[in-house]
């Protein structure tokens, strides 16, 4: 497969891991935070971290849309679906996140509600251009990178007339969402996670360039390598890291050359901020609320607001108590350390969103990952000895 | 922290649960169902063994039947239909047994409003294939439903066969060492049919490999028969379901190599942009052996020499696994285990 296969190459690979195994400093050790799902699920399909040196680890950082998506938002999306006049048009991978009490977007369609699984969001406009009779709603969720083609389908709806379309908008913000990891008292105060620089997102990028990193690279003096969801650009991200970490450097560097400029994509930055504005506060699984880490639509468009149209109200809803998808989600805990993991939770049975989406920490080492338990098993045993 | 990671089920929710489509999709979902309702309620040693046929004692010998249900959407694919599906799916299942296939049954569910030219096309294919097969449909049964209660038309096969003597391929068989010899490309008719699913639409030249394999099976069995420890076709859930069925029955691990798995090119890149994994993929006209050691060089010199069987290749060996892992070197130089889909597999969304 050309312009793919180059991008994972295992004598290449072997060539950046040695050169990662040189030049880290036996004396210390290095974390990186990749701070995407997409550097997650890379990283555990090509079982990356086979080929990293014990000193330098990488901690799975919260950029998973269907992960950091609230329990709340997931029983409103259902208690909508459940109305007669209603079709939700959802992504798949938001059929299974559970909601409150075991439920879930699949098992709603089961129980009759009329929600349909789309590829894109031009699939339910179709839907709602076919279905004139229904009130068809688009359940958006995900980073700068879907929401542009949020932006593009309303401003088609708005061309053609659609009264009957609206969309549900949960679209989240990457740079809050890092200052909010920064800031946690987590990272800064009670040292419970070291991280030692960050792996930026791939797609996010594209959009947004590898400006809007300057600041916390600056104000928190953390280096922030912008790399590509292939796995040979996280390894040579890793290796870039290192040697910033090992220069005392704290800059922005751009591994991703070949897609992300430092100012993005700015036409679908435009569009975007024509359709949506900064919500002053929204929740966020794990991180809690994060002040101006998302979008809804701006007032004009409120016709189109699922939320406003049918007066939709987000439940307050905890997550299982048991369930460490936050820390997990904010880096303090690995999945193996949540007493759930691969009990009660797996990918069939997930209790948590980090277990559903296969961008989810849980779900990456669950299905590509868990053999190393074992292993690490020997070795805690052996460090005690 | 959690050390050992056990294969824990939540029990099926009878009481209160509902059949959602993750319970269709060749999973472990689908599996708890089989289990938890249709196991629970037959219960015998036949269906307890976990095949896709079973075999029992006749005079003359030992007969394999199977049944199989074919709901595929789009009717129509590159590569074949509903019909040619549900001739060589049943075949196959009869063959996995290194059994001979004799006779087929075919059941219709039409959906009304269904045009009789489609219907004439799907039945004079499946009539193409059991002729070319020769394996006979000799009873068939036909129903109507209302419109709206089926989705064009639902066919039911199902089908017997003889094992050879002396053959007993069994699904706890597989033991530490055995070859795995995969028949050729996976993969194949899973794209061919997404490619011309609704709202999925894509330009491609792939169609369904989908196939009658008894007459691979027969030359295996005759160049190899006593060292093959047991065959399946891996359909839906594709080659990682196959072998971690295969694992947990026999008790065993695998070690698979991502380099030697034949995939054809145009295969891999339509997983790409969909975002699935070709292991997960489903197949109609493969098959994987599971080979004792010492006849694993015969059997895939047997498989190649056959039109079917041109690209197989030893893809990897049984290990000793108390965890019933299966374990694949990627090409990329790193390790990771094949495990069975979740649900429907869908393309990622970002």
């Amino acid at each position: 497969m050309k312009y793919i296969d180059e991008y994972r190459d295992g004598r290449l690979a072997k060539d950046l891991a040695r050169q990662i195994a040189a030049l880290a400093d036996p004396g210390r050790s290095y974390h990186f935070m990749e701070f995407c799902g997409g550097h997650t699920h890379a990283i555990s399909r090509y079982g990356l971290e086979d080929l990293l040196p014990a000193n330098v680890r990488m901690i799975h950082g919260p950029g998973c849309p269907v992960c950091v998506l609230p329990i709340g938002r997931i029983d409103a999306a259902i208690a909508l679906a459940m109305r007669p006049e209603i079709t939700l048009c959802t992504y798949g991978d938001l059929m299974r996140v559970p909601g409150s009490n075991g439920s879930s977007l699949l098992k709603a369609k089961a129980a009759g509600a009329d929600i349909r699984m789309v590829y894109s969001t031009l699939d339910a406009l179709r839907i709602a251009e076919a279905e004139l009779e229904r009130e068809v709603v688009f359940f958006a969720i995900g980073f700068e990178t879907t929401t542009p083609p949020t932006a593009l389908a309303l401003k088609a709806a708005i061309a053609k007339g659609l009264g009957n379309f609206s969309i549900f908008c949960n679209h989240v913000l990457t740079p809050a969402a890092i200052q909010n990891i920064l800031e946690s008292p987590d990272v800064r105060k009670l040292g419970t996670i070291k991280i030692d620089g960050f792996v930026g997102p791939a797609h996010v990028s594209t959009v947004i360039g590898t400006e809007p990193y300057e600041f916390f690279a600056g104000e928190f003096q953390k280096p922030v390598v912008v790399a590509g969801f292939e796995p040979l650009d996280v390894i040579q991200a890793i290796l870039m890291l290192v040697r910033q970490v090992n220069d005392g450097r704290h800059e922005v560097e751009n591994q991703y050359i070949r897609a992300v400029t430092a100012l993005g994509n700015e036409k679908a930055q435009a569009e975007v901020a024509n359709f949506f504005e900064l919500r002053e506060s929204f929740e966020w699984r794990g991180l809690g609320e994060v002040p101006y880490g998302a979008l809804r639509l701006r007032p004009q468009y409120v016709a189109y607001d699922a939320e406003k149209r049918f007066s939709m109200v987000t439940p307050a809803a905890k997550d299982n108590p048991a369930c460490a998808c936050g820390a997990i989600l904010r880096g303090v805990k690995r999945p193996a350390d949540c007493k759930l993991f691969g009990t009660v939770c797996t990918p069939d049975t997930p209790m948590g969103s980090c277990m559903v989406s296969s961008e989810g920490a849980c779900a990456a080492h669950w299905t590509y990952g868990r053999f190393r338990e074992k292993a690490r098993q020997v070795d805690v045993g052996r460090a005690v000895a | 922290m959690n050390m050992m990671i056990k294969a824990y089920r939540r029990k099926l929710d009878v009481a209160n649960g509902r059949v959602d489509l993750s319970h269709g999709a060749g999973g472990r979902a689908m599996g708890q169902l089989i289990e938890g309702i249709f196991h629970k309620a037959f219960d015998n040693d036949w269906l307890r063994a976990g095949n896709d046929q079973s075999a029992f004692s006749v005079p003359g010998g030992r007969m394999v039947m199977t049944t199989d249900g074919y709901v595929v959407s789009p009717l129509f694919f590159p590569g074949g239909n509903i019909g040619t599906l549900a001739v060589h799916g049943t075949i196959n299942d009869i063959a996995m047994a290194g059994a001979v296939p004799l006779y087929l049954s075919a059941s219709f569910i039409i959906e009304e409003g269904f045009p009789f030219a489609d219907l004439e096309r799907i039945a004079q294919s499946m009539g193409a294939a059991s002729r070319e097969a020769g394996v006979p449909i000799i009873t068939g049964d036909t129903k109507v439903v209302e419109r709206g209660k089926a989705d064009g038309v639902f066919i039911s096969t199902a089908g017997v066969g003889m094992v050879p003597d002396g053959l007993d391929l069994r699904s706890d068989a597989a033991r530490p060492g055995d070859a795995v010899i995969i028949s050729g490309s996976i993969g194949d008719h899973g794209v061919a049919v997404m490619s011309k699913h609704e709202n999925l639409e894509f330009d491609t030249d792939i169609a369904s490999d989908s196939a009658a394999l008894h007459g691979l099976v027969a030359d295996m069995v005759a160049a190899g028969g006593a060292h093959i420890r047991l065959m399946r076709d891996p359909t839906r859930g594709g080659i990682a379901a196959t072998l971690n069925e295969i694992a947990s029955q026999s008790r065993v691990g695998f070690r698979i190599d991502e380099d030697k798995i034949p995939l054809k090119p145009e295969v891999a890149a339509a997983c790409e942009f969909l975002g699935l994994d070709p292991l997960n993929v489903a197949n109609e006209g493969k098959l994987v052996a599971v080979v004792a050691p010492e006849g694993a060089n015969a059997v895939l010199a047997t498989m190649r020499a056959h039109p079917l069987g041109s690209e197989a290749a030893l893809v990897g060996r049984v290990v000793a696994d108390d965890n019933c892992f299966v374990q694949m070197t990627t090409s990329f130089g790193g390790g990771r285990i094949v495990d069975w889909l979740s649900g429907e597999q869908l393309p990622r969304i970002c």
